[in-house]
């Protein structure tokens, strides 16, 4: 049995079709990367996996269940940071934590626990609105990672982050990994981070699956790397700059 | 236990959140008070009047005459002024000043409102120039004239006047229940409504709804530690104008309790509705504002409505603002009980309720 089975999934907004016709299958304890452009469609598509948005039609399991009729259940074995979360600002960066601890029925064992884990400890006095875009994306993942998560979805965990602070973030994932017991969902625009986290790519552009399959099966002499690999299929850049 | 049960900390979270911002805790609690004492201060003096005249013309009259014996010289602005003061131990004294003109400059002076009356001379009698819809300058001429039929008489107030200085009928006794009422409408609108949109408008809803949290909890710390936080607003309220004015609550105290609960489930339902879809802040201050802006006009808050035209008082009536302080009123300065403030209290309960359910139908989380 699949972790994630996304079956033919189709959503539009007002003016856009956001997501045409994906499928896509995710096994246990495989770290996933949907990679895309801005605009690609990726964050709507983890969002309908989250069950945060209904899709048009088509079918998402999380292990075999669906959101319809499982919801309480799914939402106690997933974790997940959206793209930009902006935590209470006048709340401390251990205050957060707890708060979101007692969702789960969590206590202040694994509250220290995270803290730890994602390197916060240092700040776990200081207001959020005081955190740097590489803390406060760690205060994103801490918070993701609280109920020990059977399944993770990151949207973007390391856009806008200086390249020190992604490396961080990478280790800490690289980290998760290495002890198997998470299944993780990631988009990204960024090629490396695709490349260095996860077994399997999922290249998305206008709400398609252009490309998928390991890093090894996709790249080739004519297309060494990921963003190459793009423009030969589109014609575009990943990344704008 | 309690540190793992979610509607302890959000209330907790809530809390801290409230009592970290400093304009918070100025407008919600600083701010009311000064405005009370300041308000209640300026009209409980029993001050001065001053009625300001402009001369123009140039021959010397009778008025130019008398203001040379009653009248006393100074400079305002470098201009001569004469100010005729005729003492009264009951009205207060009254000013009248005069300032000499020419007939352009005076027009200016009344435009700016610095004068009231503009005076002039036609054959040796005083002519009066001024705005009939104007109400100060209308008592200004009628003083002046009387004054100039009988300038020797020292006028004391007339022996039918008497002075009331009962409980409950000075401005402030007005103004503290109003000041109440209103205190207790923005703190919701803002505390809640405000909230709500912002936590929406930061994704922070959308992250919550991700976990377990049941959405009843999250509203139910906002209400709660907003409530809280009336309830001291008030309390420190009442207590300062005790002190410094002695404001009594003259009626029923458990009335006062529940009708005060009632304004709290009214403006919490309303703000909850006002809240319950727009993401954008700016929509959200609009909608507020286009709320609270009328009401605090309209509801007699700081003047009584029932300077307004007749046919508008029985819609003013209606606002739940309105309900609320004219009840807080009955209380504190008629001695009202139960009875008395029974249908409003009732209708801000169900006014509350149904806002509360519709908006929660309407509620997008995300």
């Amino acid at each position: 049995m699949f972790e994630i089975e996304v079956k033919n999934i189709f959503k539009a907004f007002k003016t856009v079709q956001a997501v045409s016709g994906i499928s896509l299958s995710v096994k246990k304890g495989e770290f996933v990367a949907l990679l895309g452009p801005n605009g690609a469609g990726k964050t709507t598509l983890v969002e309908m996996m989250e069950g945060l948005r209904k899709p048009d039609s088509g079918q998402i399991l999380i292990q075999g269940k669906n959101w319809k009729k499982d919801e309480n259940e799914l939402r106690q074995i997933i974790g997940l940071s959206l793209q930009e979360t902006r935590f209470p600002e006048r709340l401390k960066v251990e205050e957060v934590i707890r708060l979101f601890a007692s969702f789960y029925k969590l206590g202040h064992e694994r509250v220290t626990q995270v803290m730890g884990l994602v390197g916060l400890e240092e700040k776990r006095k200081a207001l959020t609105q005081n955190l740097s875009g590489g803390q406060r994306q760690r205060l994103a993942l801490s918070v993701a990672l609280l109920n020990d998560p059977q399944i993770l979805f990151l949207d973007e965990p390391t856009t806008g982050l200086d390249p020190h602070s992604r490396y961080d973030l990478w280790n800490i994932l690289k980290e998760l990994k290495s002890r198997g017991n998470t299944t993780l969902l990631l988009t990204t625009h960024y090629m490396e981070e695709a490349q260095s986290l996860c077994d399997h790519i999922v290249i998305i552009d206008e709400g398609k699956i252009i490309k998928e399959g390991q890093l090894n099966d996709l790249l080739h002499p004519d297309a060494p790397n990921l963003d190459e690999l793009f423009i030969q299929l589109t014609g575009k850049r990943l990344t704008d700059a | 236990m309690l540190k793992r049960n979610q509607l302890y900390q959000l209330v907790v979270c809530r809390f801290w959140e409230t009592v970290r911002e400093p304009a918070v805790l100025f407008w919600g609690i600083v701010f009311p008070v000064l405005i009370s004492i300041g308000l209640g201060l300026a009209f409980s003096k029993n001050s001065e009047t001053k009625f300001n005249f402009v001369i123009a013309q140039n021959s010397p009259t009778k008025l130019d005459s008398l203001l040379s014996v009653y009248g006393q010289k100074g400079t305002k602005n470098g201009k001569e002024v004469f100010v005729w003061t005729v003492e009264d131990s009951t009205l207060g004294n009254t000013l009248f000043s005069f300032i000499y003109f020419p007939w352009s400059d005076a027009i200016v002076s009344l435009k700016r409102g610095e004068s009231d009356v503009i005076l002039t001379d036609s054959m040796g009698k005083t002519r009066y120039h001024f705005d009939p819809f104007n109400a100060p300058a209308q008592l200004a001429y009628t003083k002046l004239s009387a004054l100039l039929q009988s300038p020797t008489h020292i006028s004391t107030a007339p022996q039918e006047i008497e002075p009331l200085t009962l409980k409950g009928v000075r401005y402030i006794d007005f103004l503290i229940p109003g000041l109440l009422a209103f205190g207790l409408m923005s703190s919701l609108l803002w505390g809640i409504s405000y909230t709500i949109i912002e936590c929406r408008s930061q994704k922070l809803l959308r992250r919550m709804i991700a976990t377990p949290m049941k959405k009843s909890n999250y509203l139910i710390a906002i209400m709660f530690v907003r409530t809280i936080m009336n309830l001291i607003e008030a309390l420190l309220l009442i207590f300062v104008v005790w002190l410094i004015f002695d404001i009594r609550i003259q009626g029923s105290m458990g009335a006062l309790v529940v009708l005060f609960i009632a304004g709290n489930v009214a403006f919490t339902g309303l703000s909850v509705l006002l809240s319950c879809r727009t993401s954008k802040t700016e929509t959200g201050t609009g909608l507020i504002n286009l709320v609270q802006m009328p009401m605090m006009l309209l509801s007699g808050i700081f003047f009584s409505y029932h300077n307004f035209p007749d046919w508008s008082i029985t819609a003013i009536k209606l606002l739940p603002l309105t309900a609320l302080a004219d009840g807080f009123r009955a209380i504190f300065n008629e001695g009202a009980g139960w009875l008395q403030v029974a249908t409003p209290t009732a209708a801000l309960f169900v006014m509350g309720l149904v806002c509360f359910v519709v908006g929660m139908k309407w509620f997008k989380w995300q």
